[in-house]
């Protein structure tokens, strides 16, 4: 599918979708609402998304973003869906009954950036210790014993 | 005196279902670095798998954001210590497309060289430290002998033996030792000569044929949905070689094979290594003689920016693919890095593929995934 296929298809999984096409690949940003939907829709439906290559979350201080890298093992070609999440209460539904990959990286974010994603079989903490305070990789997170600032 | 039924049934009685929690690690010598697995067992039969990670967690990522363009390079080298050469490749190559600096030819031939000397080391570290893992110890000695001639290679060009720094965005450090290629050269007649060993130490060995075959069986869906690379997706049947569908550098211009297996078990993975190996080596002999002279390095500015925007690029290295994904903001630092590791998407099948078997095989499916630690705790 071309990008115009997909800038025409993506709107009848989620209207309120934007695109973005300055980078490498079509970026689609959805909210946070729409995105189960739509991911379960990419994965099933006539794009066959089967491949999730990258989960991860951007701080940008007046908000948070979830960026997800799919990719396709048969047509190949890859998208980006984000979704931007507030950042006192960043909620957002799971994708690890979709991708199992997602369980692992989905535990790495919840604990870095403090995403809560509902209907995640379980989410704990997966590299810090279990009573860590706050989320180490959101851009005010401060620990004046270990950090040093350059 | 017991017989069988007795003895399950004396176990029956420490839990609730027979259940017995053994903790593995995180100092287990067969996990090569610091990984704890909780396994929860029933008699021998595994019943789940809970790995517990940040043993080693340096917080890569966020240090990355407060280093510069040119010095986030080398923490890179600590992540997947055995593919250092790789990580630092996938790097440059996301500065260099950001910026769009041109790399001179010379400088893309030795660094494919360097990458698949890179991917032979490690496969063959990896091929000692998994037989030494099954009870084999002698393989080890053999893969080593191999090993010390790339590292001695590497210690000439780039003056360290593991985490080495060698490719910079741009090009090369500097240029190459005057020996390089002979070395390369006697490296390789040396390695064409041994490799048959190895298929008479431990592919034909019975006993480690029946302790790795029909062990930690993976289908080829389960292996995209977990988001496996490398030698473990090669080894299902997933075609997913980056030097093949999205080649950098000069990998288009060289002839190679994708080395694909069907049965998805540990044997498999191990064939996998195994012949990648040789193709790595049919890589080098095409590019050794032909280096183009010329310059090592291509202009850049002492200071580099990458423009406002999201840059992402993906390298395959001896573990599967590498991503490096960078949100800049127009500064000199980046404003978010996000390194995409083969070994943590492949840690996460191994609850999946262990679980139903028994703890004896936890070894062979665990040593052929080729988990390095740092990388998936980075």
């Amino acid at each position: 599918m071309t990008n115009e296929e997909i800038k025409e298809y993506i709107p009848t999984l989620a209207p309120a979708a934007t695109f973005d096409e300055t980078g490498e690949w079509l970026n689609i940003m959805v909210t946070a609402e729409e995105l189960k939907p739509l991911m379960s829709a990419l994965r099933n439906g006539k794009m066959q998304m089967n491949y999730l290559f990258c989960l991860t979350c951007v701080d940008f201080k007046t908000h948070l973003t979830m960026v997800y890298h799919l990719s396709a093992t048969t047509h190949r070609q890859s998208i980006v869906i984000k979704a931007n999440l507030n950042r006192e209460q960043p909620v957002i539904e799971t994708v690890c009954d979709i991708w199992r990959t997602a369980e692992f990286l989905e535990r790495e974010v919840f604990e870095m950036f403090g995403v809560h994603f509902t209907n995640h079989p379980d989410l704990r903490k997966l590299i810090l210790e279990d009573d860590f305070k706050g989320y180490p990789l959101r851009k005010d997170f401060e620990d004046p014993i270990n950090m040093i600032k350059l | 005196m017991y017989n069988q039924t007795e003895i399950i049934k004396d176990t029956s009685e420490l839990g609730a279902d027979g259940e017995l929690v053994i903790n593995m690690g995180p100092q287990h010598p067969a996990t090569h670095g610091v990984l704890h697995l909780v396994v929860t067992l029933n008699g021998e039969t595994i019943k789940k798998i809970e790995p517990h990670l940040g043993y080693i967690h340096r917080s890569i990522e966020k240090m990355c954001e407060s280093l510069t363009y040119r010095q986030f390079i080398y923490v890179t080298s600590r992540m997947d210590y055995l593919s250092s050469h790789i990580n630092n490749l996938g790097c440059a190559l996301l500065i260099e497309k950001g910026m769009q600096i041109e790399v001179p030819d010379r400088a893309k031939y030795i660094r494919v060289i360097l990458s698949e000397l890179t991917r032979i080391a490690s496969h063959e570290l990896w091929l000692g430290a998994m037989a030494m893992d099954l009870g084999a110890f002698t393989p080890f000695f053999y893969a080593f002998r191999e090993r010390e001639m790339i590292t001695d290679i590497m210690e000439d060009t780039c003056g360290a033996r593991l985490t080495m720094n060698y490719i910079v965005p741009g090009g090369l450090m500097y240029d190459l030792h005057p020996d390089f290629q002979k070395k390369v050269k006697a490296f390789i007649t040396q390695f064409k000569s041994k490799v048959t060993e190895y298929e008479d130490l431990v592919t034909n060995n019975i006993i480690f044929q029946s302790r790795t075959k029909g062990v930690g069986i993976l289908s080829a869906e389960d292996a995209i949905s977990y988001g496996c690379t490398g030698p473990v997706a090669r080894a299902s049947g997933v075609s997913c070689d980056i030097r093949k569908i999205y080649p950098y550098e000069v990998y288009d211009k060289v002839e190679f094979d994708e080395v694909l297996e069907t049965a998805g078990d540990s044997f498999a993975r191990y064939m996998v290594r195994v012949k990648e190996m040789n193709q790595s080596i049919r890589i080098i002999e095409q590019l050794i003689d032909n280096i183009p002279e010329g310059d090592f390095v291509g202009k850049t500015k002492n200071v580099l920016k990458l423009p406002k925007g999201e840059f992402y690029t993906r390298v395959e290295t001896a573990r599967g693919e590498f991503g490096v994904y960078i949100v800049s903001e127009g500064g000199t630092t980046p404003h978010r890095i996000k390194f995409r590791s083969p070994g943590f998407s492949n840690l996460s099948v191994l609850n999946h593929i262990a679980v139903g078997g028994m703890i004896g095989d936890l070894m062979a499916s665990m040593g052929t995934l080729d988990l390095v630690i740092p990388d998936i705790d980075r």
